[in-house]
C-alpha cells in the first residue's frame, strides 16, 4: 500500500510539473508577440547562444562528421559500399548529428547559464524588483532567450551541417584516400532539401526546449546557493531529455511511415 | 482618508505556513513609518503582499482606494510604489547609470530625458560621476545603496518602501544612507515605510513605528512611547535592543 502511495505521490508531482511548465512555456511563448519587445536585450542573448556557442558546436560537428566517416568506412568494407560513406555522412550529420549535438552541447552551454542567470536574480530579489519597476519579468527575461534561442539555433545548426560535412570530407579525402571530386560530386548528387530542412526545423524547436526549462527552473528556483545549483543541474536534465525526445517526435513527423 | 490600509491581511504559503495572521494598519499620506519586528515575524512579506508580488490569502490592502486584489487597475496600483530592496537588486547586466535609467523609463519614454534625470538621481544620491559606468558588482555596498536608491527615487513613487536599509553595511555606512533616506523622504515629501529590526534607524528615520510579532500588528505608536507602551513583547523587544547597543 505504501508503495502504491509513494507511486502516487511521484506520479502527481510529475504531472504537476509538467503542467506546470506548459504554462510557462505557452506564457514565454506568448510574451514573444506581444509588445513591449526589449531588442536590446534580444540582442544581447543572440550574440550569448549564436556567437559564443559557435566554436563548441563547430567543433563538436567537426569531430561528428570525422567519426561517422570513419566507422562507416569499418562498416562498409565488410559489403563492399565504401562509395555511399558520403551520403550517409551526408544524411548522418543534417538529420540527426548536427541538430541533436548541437541541442546538447548549447543545452550544456547557454540552458546552464540561463538557469543560473534567472535563479541569481530570483534570489537577489531582481525579478521582484523588475515587477515593482511595473515590467513584466516572463516578457523581459524569458521572451528575449526564447527568441534568441529559436532564432540562433538553426542558424547553428547550418554551420554546423557544413563543418560536420567538411569533417568527413577531411577524413575521407586524407586518410581514407578517397578522391576530392567523386566524393564531392557525391555529396551534391545526394543533397536533398528536407534532410538540411528536418535539421534547422529540429534546430528550433530544441532551442525553444532549452530556453524554456532554463528559464523556468531559473526562475521558480530555490533560495541560496544549492537552490540555485539545483535549479542549473534540473534544467541542464530536463532540457536534454526533452531535446532527445523531440528529437523522436520530429523524426517521425518527418520521416515517419 | 488613509494613504494606506491594511485590513485583516492573512497570508498562508502552500504547505500550510501562516505567515500574516490578521494584520491590521493604516498609514497616513507623508507619514515616515517604520514596521519593526524580529527576523522571521513576516515584515518583508507584509511589504511584498502591500506591492502585490505574494497574493494575499485574505482581507485586503487598499492603497488611495484601489485594492491589491484588482488586477485591472495592477498597474496603477503598482506605479505608487518603489521600493530600496535589502540587498539593494540592482540589475548585474546593467551599469549603475542604465539601472536607474531603465527605472526612469517606466515613467518616461523619452530615452534622452530618461539619461539626464538617471545622472540628476545619482548625483543626487551622492555618486560621484566616475562610477556611472561601472557595474553593481564592481561597486561598494554603501555606493550600491545609494545607486538603488536612486533607482527607487527615478520611477517617481508615492510610496517609498526600505527594507532593511543599513543591513550588511558598516555603522558608518549605515549612518549617512540613513542621513540619505530622512532627506529624500523629506525632500519628495511622500509616503515613506521602512522595514528594520534595528531600533536605531527607527527612531532615527519614524514618525511612527509598528511592531510586527508573529504575523500579529502588536503595537504601534509614537517610537519614544515604546519604551513605556505597556505592552510585553514590545517593551521586551526594546530592551533587549537598547542592551545591545549599550553592549
Amino acid at each position: 500500500m505504501n508503495v502504491l502511495a509513494t507511486l502516487g505521490k511521484y506520479s502527481l508531482a510529475t504531472l504537476r510539473e509538467i503542467g506546470s511548465v506548459s504554462i510557462f512555456a505557452i506564457r514565454g511563448l506568448i510574451s514573444c508577440f506581444t509588445p513591449p519587445f526589449y531588442f536590446k536585450e534580444i540582442w544581447r542573448n543572440i550574440v550569448v547562444v549564436g556567437f559564443y556557442s559557435l566554436p563548441i558546436v563547430a567543433l563538436t560537428a567537426m569531430f561528428a562528421g570525422m567519426i561517422i566517416a570513419l566507422q562507416c568506412y569499418v562498416g562498409f568494407t565488410r559489403f563492399n559500399a565504401e562509395g555511399a560513406i558520403a551520403t550517409v555522412v551526408l544524411i548522418c550529420i543534417t538529420r540527426e548529428l548536427a541538430p541533436v549535438f548541437a541541442g546538447l552541447m548549447v543545452t550544456g552551454r547557454v540552458g546552464s547559464s540561463i538557469a543560473a542567470e534567472i535563479g541569481s536574480m530570483r534570489v537577489s530579489d531582481q525579478i521582484d524588483a523588475l515587477t515593482t519597476l511595473g515590467v513584466d519579468p516572463m516578457k523581459f527575461l524569458v521572451a528575449p532567450r526564447i527568441i534568441a534561442s529559436v532564432l540562433m539555433m538553426p542558424f547553428l545548426v547550418f554551420i554546423a551541417d557544413i563543418i560536420g560535412v567538411m569533417g568527413g570530407f577531411l577524413i575521407s579525402t586524407t586518410v581514407l584516400e578517397f578522391s576530392v571530386g567523386s566524393y564531392l560530386a557525391q555529396t551534391v548528387q545526394n543533397l536533398e532539401m528536407i534532410d538540411v530542412i528536418s535539421g534547422l526545423v529540429k534546430a528550433a524547436f530544441f532551442g525553444f526546449c532549452m530556453a524554456c526549462f532554463g528559464c523556468y527552473h531559473g526562475f521558480y528556483s530555490d533560495l541560496g546557493a544549492k537552490g540555485v545549483g539545483n535549479a542549473t543541474t534540473s534544467a541542464v536534465v530536463a532540457s536534454c531529455i526533452g531535446v532527445l525526445a523531440l528529437d523522436y517526435l520530429l523524426t517521425a513527423v518527418f520521416f515517419g511511415k | 482618508m488613509s494613504k494606506i490600509v491594511f485590513n485583516d491581511v492573512y497570508k498562508t504559503f502552500e504547505g500550510g505556513l501562516n505567515v500574516l495572521n490578521g494584520v491590521n494598519l493604516r498609514i497616513e499620506d507623508g507619514e515616515s513609518h517604520i514596521i519593526l519586528g524580529q527576523s522571521g515575524c513576516g515584515k518583508s512579506v507584509l511589504i511584498k503582499c502591500l506591492l502585490g508580488i505574494f497574493e494575499i490569502t485574505s482581507g485586503d490592502i487598499i492603497v488611495d482606494g484601489l485594492s491589491v486584489k484588482n488586477e485591472d487597475k495592477r498597474k496603477e496600483y503598482v506605479k505608487k510604489f518603489s521600493i530600496l530592496f535589502q540587498g539593494n537588486a540592482l540589475f548585474d547586466s546593467m551599469t549603475i547609470l542604465e539601472n536607474v535609467e531603465f527605472g526612469a523609463m517606466q515613467v518616461n519614454k523619452d530615452k534622452t530625458a530618461c539619461r539626464k534625470i538617471a545622472r540628476q538621481k545619482l548625483s543626487a544620491v551622492g555618486l560621484a560621476e566616475r562610477v556611472f559606468n561601472l557595474y553593481p558588482a564592481e561597486i561598494s555596498g554603501g555606493m550600491q545603496k545609494r545607486a538603488a536608491l536612486a533607482r527607487a527615487i527615478s520611477l517617481e513613487p508615492e510610496v517609498l518602501l526600505f527594507d532593511e536599509p543599513t543591513s550588511g553595511l558598516d555603522p558608518l555606512t549605515g549612518g549617512v544612507i540613513c542621513n540619505l533616506l530622512r532627506d529624500t523622504v523629506r525632500s519628495m515629501n511622500i509616503t515613506a515605510i521602512t522595514i528594520t529590526h534595528d531600533l536605531k534607524v527607527a527612531e532615527f528615520l519614524a514618525d511612527r513605528v509598528s511592531v510586527l510579532n508573529k504575523g500579529l500588528l502588536a503595537w504601534t505608536g509614537h517610537a519614544v512611547d515604546m519604551k513605556d507602551c505597556g505592552n510585553e513583547f514590545v517593551e521586551h523587544f526594546y530592551e533587549a535592543s537598547n542592551i545591545i547597543m549599550r553592549k
